[in-house]
C-alpha cells in the first residue's frame, strides 16, 4: 500500500512536471505596424512582354514597395529580435520556400534563418532567373526553366537581400536572413506576433524595405503578452 | 625575288626520339598534321554543340540526358538554361571560326604543302613554326577550360561585344572567368597565327627552288601566300583588342565602357569608353578573317579542279589577281557589320560601296571556275565532287551578300537568320567543303594510303544535300524576320516558323551523322586503306613528284629544278595528258 | 556521277527559289511611310540575286553534265573568249548591278537616317535594359525630367531613375511598358541603353537600330496602320535576350489620347 501510494505520487509529480514543460511558456510580443504621412501610390505592373504571366492576373499585379492595409497599416514588415535573443542551436530543418508564380514572388518578403535551406520553385510556364543581390553573402543567380526541380540554397550570414529576376525586371522581393528564430512578418492587417519568448530584455527591430528600420526595447519577465507597435513615416516618392 | 640558285641546305637533322618526331617536331609536315588534327577535334566539338543548340531550339524544355554532367548550373536536370544555350553558341562560333576554318585550310594544309609545292625542304623558320602550333594548342586548351569552370563559358557570342563582354559578372553568367579565358585564348591564337603568317611569307618569297618563279607557283600556294598577308594585319589588330578587353575587365580601364551603366543594380565603376571602339577593332579583324577562311579553300578547290578537269583554268593569273584584290578590299569593308551600330549613318554608305565592289573579283573567280568547266574532261571522285559542291555553295552564300551589303536592306535583315544563313553558307559549308576536298585529295600523299571513294561519295551526297536543307531555310527565316541568337522562340510572330526549325534540326542531325562516316573513313583508311601511288590523281605540282608520304626532307635529297608551270593539263606529256612541274621534258608547243 | 550532280544542282536551284517566289515565309505588311522604298530595293535585289543564283547553278550543272571525262582521249577545250570574256562580263554585269543598287539604294537609307524628324514629331524616350523595353512620354509639360542612374529602383517601377521629389519636370512623365502611339503621327524616338548593347526592331515598321551605352540615338518614323505589333531585341544582351520584347500599339488619335490620360492617373 505504501509503495503504491509513493509510486502514484511520483507519477503524478512527473506528469505535472512534464505537462507544464509542454505547455507554452515564455512571453509573447504582439503589435501592429502603421505609417503616418502619404505613401507612394502603388503602380500597376504591365506584364505584356510575358503573356503567360499577364493572363494569370485578372487585375494587374501592383508594386509592393509599401503594401498598405485598412487603418494605415503596413504589410511585409519584418520584426525580429536584434539584441538579447537566446542563441539558436541549429537552423530549422524545414526549408523556407519562395515561389515564382504569375511572374511574381510569393511571399514578397521571405524571412528565414542563416543556414536554413531556401527552396525556390518555378510555377510558371516561362523560365525565371532569380538573382538575390547579396552584398555580405555570396551573390549568385540561377536559371530555372519551367518544370525543372526547385533550387536549394542557403546563406551563412545575416542580411537583408534584395531579390530580382534577371529576365523579368518588374519582379522584386526580399530575403530577410536572420540569426534568430524569433521573427515575424506583418500580415495584411499590419499585425505580428512573436511567441515563446524566454524572460529577458530584448531589442526589437522592425524593417520595411522603403522606410528603413526602427527599434524598440521590450522586457519579458514571465508568460505575459506585451504590445509593441511601430509607426513608420511614409515617403511620397 | 630571285629563286634559290642552289638547293637549300638541310635546315635541321632528321629527328630520332618519339617526342621530336611526333610531338615537338620542327618538320612542317608533322606540324601541318597537328594543326589538321586540332581542327578535326575542334570541328567535332563544334558540331556536337550545334546539335545541342538545334535540339534545344525545337524541344526547349526537354531534358537532354547527361547534359547536367557537363554543367550542373547550365542544365539542371538536363534541361538547358537560356544562358547555357548562349555559352554553347559562343563556343561553337569561336571554335569553328578560329580553330577550324583558320586552322585546317591555312595552317593545316598550308603548312604541309606550301614548302613542298615551292620545292623547299621545310618552312623558313621551323622553330617559329613549332611554336606557332603549340601556342595555338595552348590557346585551344585555355578555351575549352571554360566548359569546366563553375560559371561556364561566356555568353557574349564569338563577337564578344562590349560592354556585355567587358564589365564582368554583373552582366550575366560566364562573363567572369569564362570571358577571361576566351580573351586569353584568342590572344594566344593571334600570336600563333602571326608567327605562322610570317613563316608562310618568308618561305614563299625566299625558299622557292630553282625555276619556281612566283608565276609558276601552284594556285593554292598563291592562296596561302595571299592569306598570310591578309592575316598579318588582321591578327595584329585583334591581339591588342583582346588585351584592351582584358584590361577593362581586370585592370579597371574603360576602353570600351562608358559612364553611368547600371547592371544588376550595380552602377559600373567605369567612364569614358566606347562600345563602338570594340566593334571597329573586332570587325577590322573580323572581315578579313572571313577571307582568311575562304581564300585558301578557293586555292585548294582551284588546284583540285584543274587536276580533275584535265585542263588549266581559263586564267590562273586572273584568279590570284582577284584574290589579291579581295584581300586588299577586305580591309575597307568592315563597317558593313556595323550599319545599324550607331556609327555615323554616312559611314554606312561609305562602307557599302567597297562591299558591293568586292563582289566583282569574287564573281570573276566564280565565273572562271564555271567557265573553265566548259570543254573539260571532268573526273568524278570525292575530291572533285566536293570542289564542285564548293562552287555551288559559294554562289549560294555569295548572292545573299548582295542583300546585306546594302544598308537600307540591312535595316530589315540585320540580326536575323538571313545573316546566319549567309555566313554559314560561305564559311560553314563552302570553306568546309574546301577542307573536305583537300582531305580526300591529299590524304594519299600525307599517309601513303587511299581513302575509300565509295564512303567518300556517300559523305559528299549526304553533306551536300543536307547542307542545302539546313542553310537555305535560314534565309527564308530571315525574310520572315526571325531574330538570331535567341535560345528559344517565345515571340508571337515566331510561332508559325517553328516547323521550319524542326525541319532544319532534323536535317542537321542527319548531316551530322554523315560526318561520322567521314571520320570512320579517315581513321580506317589511315591504317587499312589501299596503298597509294606517288601520283594517284595524275597531277602536276611538286608534291606529286615525291613519295607518298614524302621523306623527311620532302624530296629525298633530290635537287628540284622546275621547268614548267603548275597547270600543264590536257597537253601531250610523257606520262599522259599532263606534264609535271619538275619534268625534264620541254614545254609543249603552242602553249 | 556527273549527270546526277547536274540534276541535283538544277533541282536545288528550282526548289530553293520556290518559297521565295511564293513568299511562303516573307516580310509582313509594311505599315510605315518609308518602308515602301526598302521593299522596292528588296525586290530589285531579289530579282538580280535570284537570277544570278539560278543562272549560275544551272550553267554549273550544264557544264558538269556535259563535260565529264568520256575516256575517249578527247582533248580538253576552252570556253570561247577565254578569261578575257569572263572578266569583262563580270565587270559589266556586277559593276552595273553594284552601281544600281548602291546609287538607288541611297535614297531608302537617307529617308531613315539623313532626313530629320518632322518638327511636330512626338518625342518618346525608349530605354533598353536587361531584359525589357520601357517607354517614357513627356506628359503635359512637354519636357523629360533628368535621368539619375543612382535613383533607379525597379521594385517601384522607377526604371529610368527619375527623381520626382527634386525634379519638377519628372513629375508628369509617363512610363509605360508598351509603345503606344497614334496612327499617322510622326514619332521621334530617343534611344537610351541602361546597361549593355540592345537593339530595337519592328519588322512592320521597317526600322531597326542598336542601342549603344553612352550614346543617345534618335530614330523617327510614322506608323500608318492601327494594330498591335512586336518590338524585339536583336542585339545579344545576355541570358534573357530571347525574352526581350515589347508591344507596339498603334491607335487612333482618340484612343491614344484616352490611353495617355489613363496612364497619368
Amino acid at each position: 500500500m505504501r509503495i503504491q501510494q509513493i509510486f502514484l505520487a511520483a507519477v503524478a509529480v512527473l506528469a505535472a512536471a512534464t505537462m507544464s514543460a509542454g505547455a507554452p511558456s515564455g512571453g509573447t510580443v504582439t503589435g501592429k505596424v502603421t505609417y503616418t504621412g502619404t505613401p507612394a501610390k502603388a503602380k500597376a505592373i504591365d506584364m505584356s512582354k510575358e503573356p503567360s504571366c499577364a493572363a494569370q492576373h485578372s487585375t494587374p499585379q501592383m508594386t509592393e514597395t509599401a503594401v498598405t492595409g485598412p487603418g494605415n497599416t503596413l504589410e511585409n514588415v519584418v520584426i525580429y529580435i536584434s539584441e538579447g535573443a537566446p542563441a539558436e542551436s541549429s537552423a530549422p530543418s524545414s526549408p523556407a520556400t519562395f515561389d515564382q508564380k504569375g511572374c511574381h514572388y510569393a511571399p514578397h518578403v521571405l524571412a528565414f534563418q542563416v543556414n536554413q535551406e531556401l527552396k525556390v520553385t518555378n510555377s510558371d510556364q516561362t523560365s525565371h532567373n532569380i538573382h538575390p543581390l547579396a552584398k555580405v553573402n555570396r551573390e549568385w543567380n540561377k536559371s530555372q526553366p519551367p518544370g525543372t526541380p526547385p533550387l536549394s540554397e542557403k546563406y551563412d550570414k545575416p542580411e537583408f537581400i534584395s531579390v530580382k529576376c534577371n529576365i523579368h525586371p518588374w519582379m522584386h522581393g526580399y530575403f530577410a536572413v536572420l540569426t534568430t528564430s524569433h521573427y515575424a512578418v506583418s500580415d495584411a492587417n499590419g499585425e505580428f506576433k512573436l511567441p515563446n519568448l524566454p524572460p529577458g530584455k530584448y531589442t526589437l527591430t522592425a524593417w520595411q524595405e522603403s522606410y528603413g528600420t526602427q527599434t524598440q526595447e521590450v522586457t519579458i519577465s514571465g508568460g505575459e503578452t506585451k504590445t509593441v507597435n511601430f509607426a513608420f513615416t511614409a515617403k511620397p516618392y | 625575288m630571285p629563286d634559290a640558285s642552289a638547293p637549300a641546305v638541310h635546315q635541321h637533322a632528321a629527328p630520332t626520339s618519339f617526342l621530336r618526331k611526333y610531338v615537338f617536331s620542327l618538320d612542317h609536315k608533322v606540324i601541318g598534321k597537328q594543326y589538321y588534327g586540332l581542327a578535326l577535334v575542334s570541328v567535332f566539338i563544334g558540331m556536337i554543340l550545334s546539335w545541342l543548340m538545334r535540339f534545344h531550339l525545337v524541344w526547349t524544355n526537354a531534358a537532354i540526358p547527361g547534359l547536367q554532367l557537363l554543367s550542373k548550373n547550365g542544365a539542371p536536370g538536363g534541361v538547358m538554361t537560356p544562358e547555357y544555350y548562349l555559352s554553347l553558341l559562343t563556343m561553337h562560333g569561336t571554335l569553328m571560326v578560329f580553330f577550324v576554318l583558320t586552322n585546317a585550310p591555312f595552317a593545316g594544309f598550308g603548312n604541309y604543302f606550301l614548302p613542298i609545292q615551292v620545292g623547299a625542304e621545310d618552312m623558313a623558320f621551323p622553330r617559329f613554326n613549332m611554336m606557332s602550333f603549340w601556342v595555338t594548342f595552348v590557346g585551344f586548351l585555355v578555351l575549352v577550360t571554360a566548359f569546366f569552370i563553375p560559371d561556364g563559358p561566356p555568353i557574349s557570342g564569338w563577337t564578344a561585344y562590349a560592354p556585355l563582354s567587358a564589365v564582368g559578372k554583373d552582366a550575366g553568367p560566364g562573363l567572369a572567368w569564362g570571358q577571361n579565358l576566351w580573351a586569353i585564348s584568342i590572344g594566344l591564337f593571334c600570336v600563333g597565327q602571326l608567327l605562322g603568317s610570317l613563316n608562310f611569307i618568308a618561305t614563299t618569297l625566299d625558299l622557292r627552288t630553282k625555276g619556281m618563279t612566283l608565276a609558276r607557283m601552284p594556285i593554292c600556294t598563291w592562296a596561302w601566300f595571299i592569306t598570310s598577308c591578309i592575316g598579318l594585319l588582321a591578327f595584329a589588330v585583334l591581339l591588342p583588342a583582346c588585351v584592351l578587353l582584358i584590361l577593362d575587365r581586370v585592370a579597371g580601364t574603360s576602353f570600351f565602357i562608358p559612364a553611368g551603366l547600371v547592371i544588376s543594380d550595380h552602377l559600373q565603376p567605369h567612364a569614358g569608353g566606347s562600345p563602338l571602339l570594340w566593334q571597329h577593332l573586332f570587325w577590322f579583324f573580323g572581315h578579313p578573317e572571313v577571307y582568311i577562311a575562304i581564300v585558301p579553300a578557293m586555292g585548294i578547290v582551284s588546284h583540285i579542279l584543274m587536276a580533275s578537269m584535265r585542263k588549266p583554268l581559263l586564267s590562273v593569273k586572273v584568279v590570284y589577281s582577284s584574290m589579291i584584290a579581295i584581300g586588299f578590299l577586305s580591309y575597307m569593308v568592315w563597317g558593313h557589320h556595323m550599319f545599324l551600330s550607331g556609327m555615323n549613318p554616312f559611314s554606312g554608305l561609305i562602307f557599302s560601296f567597297p562591299t558591293l565592289v568586292i563582289t566583282i573579283p569574287a564573281t570573276i573567280i566564280t565565273m572562271i571556275w564555271i567557265g573553265s568547266l566548259y570543254g573539260a574532261n571532268l573526273r568524278f571522285h570525292t575530291a572533285s565532287l566536293f570542289s564542285l559542291g564548293f562552287v555551288s555553295m559559294f554562289v549560294a552564300g555569295g548572292v545573299s551578300g548582295f542583300f546585306l551589303a546594302q544598308p537600307s536592306l540591312d535595316i530589315y535583315l540585320h540580326g536575323t537568320y538571313f545573316v546566319v544563313g549567309h555566313f554559314h553558307m560561305v564559311m560553314g559549308v563552302a570553306a568546309i567543303f574546301g577542307i573536305f576536298a583537300g582531305t580526300y585529295f591529299w590524304f594519299p600523299k600525307m599517309t601513303g594510303r587511299m581513302m575509300n571513294d565509295t564512303l567518300g561519295k556517300l559523305h559528299f551526297w549526304v553533306t551536300f544535300l543536307g547542307a542545302y536543307c539546313i542553310f537555305m531555310p535560314f534565309h527564308y527565316l530571315g525574310f520572315a524576320g526571325n531574330v538570331r541568337r535567341y535560345s528559344s522562340f517565345v515571340d508571337d510572330y515566331l510561332q508559325p516558323l517553328l516547323p521550319v526549325h524542326k525541319f532544319i534540326t532534323i536535317a542537321a542531325l542527319v548531316t551530322g551523322a554523315a560526318q561520322l562516316v567521314f571520320l570512320f573513313n579517315l581513321i580506317h583508311s589511315r591504317f587499312k586503306g589501299a596503298a597509294a601511288p606517288d601520283n594517284p590523281w595524275e597531277a602536276t605540282s611538286l608534291e606529286w613528284s615525291t613519295s607518298s608520304p614524302p621523306p623527311f626532307d620532302n624530296f629525298g635529297g633530290r635537287h628540284i629544278v622546275v621547268k614548267h608551270g603548275p597547270n600543264e593539263y590536257g597537253v601531250k606529256g610523257e606520262k599522259g595528258d599532263y606534264i609535271m612541274q619538275d619534268s625534264p621534258e620541254p614545254e609543249p608547243a603552242g602553249d | 556521277m556527273g549527270k546526277l550532280l547536274a540534276v541535283a544542282l538544277v533541282l536545288i536551284a528550282i526548289i530553293s527559289a520556290v518559297p521565295i517566289l511564293m513568299h511562303t515565309w516573307w516580310m509582313p505588311e509594311d505599315i510605315s511611310t518609308h518602308g515602301h522604298m526598302i521593299d522596292h530595293q528588296m525586290s530589285e535585289t531579289m530579282a538580280e540575286a535570284g537570277i544570278a543564283f539560278v543562272a549560275a547553278q544551272i550553267v554549273l550543272a550544264a557544264f558538269i553534265g556535259m563535260f565529264g571525262d568520256k575516256k575517249d582521249g578527247r582533248k580538253a577545250t576552252h570556253l570561247p573568249g577565254g578569261a578575257k570574256a569572263v572578266v569583262i562580263a563580270a565587270f559589266l554585269l556586277v559593276g552595273t548591278e553594284v552601281l544600281a543598287l548602291g546609287v538607288f539604294g541611297r535614297d531608302a537609307w537617307a529617308e531613315v537616317y539623313f532626313k530629320p524628324a518632322a518638327s511636330d514629331a512626338m518625342p518618346i524616350q525608349v530605354q533598353a535594359e536587361q531584359f525589357a523595353f520601357y517607354f517614357r512620354y513627356t506628359g503635359p509639360d512637354g519636357k523629360f525630367g533628368a535621368l539619375h542612374p543612382d535613383k533607379i529602383d525597379e521594385g517601384s517601377q522607377n526604371f529610368f531613375g527619375l527623381d520626382p521629389a527634386n525634379d519638377v519636370e519628372s513629375r508628369d512623365d509617363i512610363v509605360a511598358a508598351s509603345l503606344v502611339i497614334p496612327v499617322n503621327k510622326p514619332i521621334s524616338l530617343m534611344m537610351h541603353a541602361k546597361d549593355v548593347g540592345h537593339s530595337f526592331y519592328v519588322r512592320e515598321l521597317r526600322i531597326q537600330q542598336d542601342f549603344v551605352p553612352g550614346l543617345d540615338i534618335p530614330m523617327h518614323f510614322t506608323a500608318t496602320k492601327i494594330g498591335k505589333y512586336e518590338i524585339v531585341c536583336t542585339q545579344l544582351c545576355g541570358l534573357g535576350h530571347y525574352n526581350m520584347r515589347a508591344y507596339l500599339e498603334v491607335k487612333s488619335q482618340e484612343d491614344f489620347d484616352q490611353w495617355l490620360k489613363q496612364q497619368s492617373q
